[in-house]
């Protein structure tokens, strides 16, 4: 059912033997060294290290590698239609399979933003024709995103919405919020929500904190994303409604969203792995490429809040809220730059290094919440049990590279993680059953 | 010293060697001619984004003065008004091969940009509401020749610190010099988290006795608008500078242009105790050493300094 409102490009189904891999799929139950065998585009069978009869398909010496439940990624800009010189299906999709991920939602704050059913349906043909992973694609809440008016949901639900959000910006009116979570009892479809209250958030470009202060930059306070949680949780409580909370970033937003579930609420939600790695210190070097995006990086005390509700499970996904911007919009002064990083390429690398090789929380902790994704909008979740269709994130924990070196599958380079020396890379993907992804270096030789 | 983005970049030596370099400029404007050849044959390029009247024609007579020749450009009615890029006008400045770009900005951060494009020393004239470090030199030369030494002496910043470079950038030199720093205005216009750099804060002027130093902002007219404050009349009677809070041996300094009436009452301008004029002629001296700093000595950070105090010889680029 909701399969269908995921759509990719149809090639060759893989067939192929992933020899001695180290399995970790921690829904699942599998925690082992296996052969994988893929066949068709399913997981076959996983069999005892150097037991699977290859039968003339293709062999992966995986003995070095771990092999986890490809990603999926519920918060990502592919800038299509109206901005396809940041990013379009195809390009954000390559981007998408080189970061281990074998589906995507994209958020609909395009030029035009994406409010009616044409607008979904030809982005679906897209899909069909371009995409290298399942790319799904939200409508707006509100025609245009002006706030004002609702979408034709239940329309924009029969030709494959998979949710709604009018994420850019928050809904400021709360009558408005009500009657689309009214709706959405007619019709279905998540409704993602970017928290911010626009009347606190005023003209600011970063955290509001002690370095705001001393750079002199406008701040953001914590309380503009928190308060309007608040709201959006009361409402979807009052109505029984489902709500989606975009990328989480301070610490009474954890608390708000926590407080939400325990009063029986339908709310789940997202930290992005910038938000996750990074504190407002970064924001010393001016540097908008990397560094400025909204919500915007916060304290420590925020990120460790994050990374508790990560653990203890209030933040059930991490999204990465790709969000591709041109050169021009970045080589500008700090205050007149685009908000927003790119983040599929380096996902898993990035928060491997910052978060799970320290011992901050474990392997198994982050390959579940890079999938994590998919069940709030009703999506099934990659598994390597035998049967699935092969989803499946090829993954060398040792390797190290430095970002950007060999440029990026994104046509934007706005990275966050640009120049960092990462520990831990995908090198193969496989998304619905095909290979979506193969790093250039890797040797595919096939075992004798 | 490559560059000149912001007082944070400083050491107190650096500081010290720059205003030391002032002072004998300072012997220089008291010639018939007040012009030394240390930079003939070099290009300044001023780039001023914002208005500015103080900053820009001492910036301008520093170069002068010291031969440069001088490429002054103002946002309004070149390019810019194109609108083309701060990048794209950098580039197209830097076909002149200039020694030095002096760059005004309403942004945060756009000195750093510029240093990172050009190959050009770039001199920060404010950027946004983030440093100003040419001022924040001035000042404290302006106070060090009449205090002797700042340490121990207790500063109060008073105003709409929110909005202000300056002080920001007073801050960081005031207390690089041993300083004691107090920031005192209305809660919405003392950015939260600023005791962070080492200040206390204070939303009320009852203990001003204990400054040594006053130093006034500006509030701009506007601010009333978005609430920050109820009414400019409500703002003076609460934070106005005048002869009733201001006692006969504090001093008072103020980075212009003053707001006559509002941050300060008029008979406080134009008191014995007002360093404000002071602060205009410290500014030409001050911004000649910046430049002298960065064209004339080479990169090695602090030039060589005579004994008491005074520069080395001037008047031949080393």
């Amino acid at each position: 059912m909701s399969e269908s409102r995921l759509q990719m490009r149809t090639g060759e189904s893989a067939s192929l033997v992933l020899r001695g891999a180290t399995v970790l799929d921690p829904v699942a139950g599998i925690d082992a060294r296996h052969d994988i065998v893929v066949r068709d585009g399913v997981i076959a069978e996983l069999t005892a290290p150097g037991e699977a009869n290859a039968d003339g398909i293709e062999e992966i010496d995986a003995g070095a590698l771990h092999a986890f439940p490809a990603f999926f990624d519920p918060h990502v800009h592919l800038r299509t239609p109206g901005q396809e010189h940041k990013e379009d299906i195809e390009t954000g999709a390559r981007s998408a399979a080189a970061g281990g991920y074998c589906g995507v939602l994209a958020m609909a704050n395009t030029e035009p933003p994406v409010s009616t059913p044409a607008d979904v349906e030809a982005l679906l043909a897209d899909a069909r024709a371009a995409a290298a992973v399942k790319v799904g694609f939200l409508a707006t809440v509100t025609r245009a995103m002006e706030g004002e008016e609702l979408t034709e949901m239940a329309s924009l639900r029969d030709v494959g919405a998979a949710g709604f959000s009018d994420d850019g910006l928050p809904i400021r009116s709360a009558r408005v919020l009500r009657r689309a979570l009214q709706y959405q009892r007619l019709c279905g479809g998540t409704i993602a929500l970017h928290e911010e209250d626009p009347e606190l958030s005023g003209a600011g470009v970063m955290h509001e904190g002690p370095v705001s202060a001393a750079l002199g930059l406008e701040g953001i306070p914590s309380v503009s994303e928190s308060t309007m949680i608040a709201r959006d949780a009361a409402l979807a409580g009052y109505e029984g409604g489902r709500i989606h909370v975009q990328h989480l970033s301070a610490t009474e937003s954890v608390e708000a969203v926590r407080a939400a579930k325990a009063a029986g609420v339908q709310i789940s939600c997202e930290a992005s792995p910038h938000h996750l790695c990074l504190t407002d210190e970064e924001v010393r070097s001016l540097d908008p490429q990397r560094f400025k995006m909204n919500p915007p990086l916060r304290s420590e005390a925020d990120r460790q809040a994050l990374i508790e509700g990560l653990r203890d499970g209030t933040i059930e996904c991490i999204a990465t809220d790709h969000a591709p911007h041109a050169p021009e919009e970045k080589e500008v002064p700090f205050e007149q730059a685009a908000m927003g990083v790119t983040g599929l390429e380096t996902a898993f690398a990035a928060l491997h290094t910052e978060l799970v090789l320290p011992g901050t929380i474990e392997l198994g902790l982050l390959v579940e919440r890079l999938a994590g994704g998919a069940a709030p909008f009703g999506v099934e979740r990659p598994s390597l049990s035998p049967g699935s269709e092969a989803n499946i994130a090829l993954c060398d924990l040792s390797a190290r590279w430095t970002v950007g070196e060999d440029g990026y599958e994104s046509r934007s380079s706005n990275s966050w993680c640009a120049g960092k020396e990462l520990t831990g890379r995908v090198l193969m993907t496989l998304a619905g059953g095909q290979v979506a992804y193969r790093l250039r270096s890797f040797s595919m030789g096939v075992a004798a | 010293m490559r560059h000149l983005l912001s007082i944070e970049q400083l050491s107190k030596t650096e500081i010290e060697s720059i205003l030391d370099r002032a002072e004998s400029f300072a012997e220089v404007g008291r010639r018939d001619i007040k012009k030394v050849p240390t930079l003939r044959g070099r290009t300044v390029v001023t780039l001023f984004y914002e208005a500015s009247t103080r900053t820009s024609s001492s910036f301008e007579l520093a170069a002068k003065r010291l031969s440069a020749d001088l490429v002054s450009v103002k946002a309004a009615g070149s390019s810019v008004d194109k609108g083309e890029s701060l990048k794209d006008t950098v580039a197209t400045l830097s076909a002149y091969d200039p020694a030095a770009i002096v760059l005004r900005h309403p942004y945060a951060g756009a000195a750093q940009l510029v240093a990172q494009w050009a190959d050009a020393a770039v001199v920060n004239a404010g950027d946004g509401k983030h440093e100003h470090p040419s001022q924040a030199l001035l000042d404290v030369y302006t106070l060090r020749r009449r205090l002797g030494s700042l340490e121990g002496k207790r500063i109060w910043i008073v105003g709409d610190v929110l909005h202000s470079r300056v002080a920001r950038s007073n801050l960081i030199a005031f207390k690089a010099m041993g300083a004691e720093l107090t920031v005192c205005g209305p809660p919405a216009l003392i950015p939260r988290g600023l005791e962070q750099l080492g200040c206390e804060v204070e939303h009320s002027l009852e203990r001003l006795g204990e400054a040594d130093v006053v130093y006034a902002l500006r509030l701009q007219r506007e601010r009333m608008n978005e609430s920050f404050v109820p009414s400019i009349r409500e703002y003076a009677a609460h934070f106005q500078i005048d002869s009733r809070r201001l006692g006969p041996r504090q001093l008072l300094m103020h980075p212009g242009p003053v707001n006559r009436g509002v941050e300060l009452s008029g008979e406080v301008i134009d008191s014995p105790q007002s360093l404000i004029a002071e602060q205009v002629a410290s500014g030409l001296v001050v911004r000649m050493a910046i430049l002298y700093e960065l064209l004339a000595t080479g990169d090695q950070g602090p030039a060589p300094v005579a004994g008491n105090g005074q520069a080395a010889p001037i008047g031949q680029p080393a």
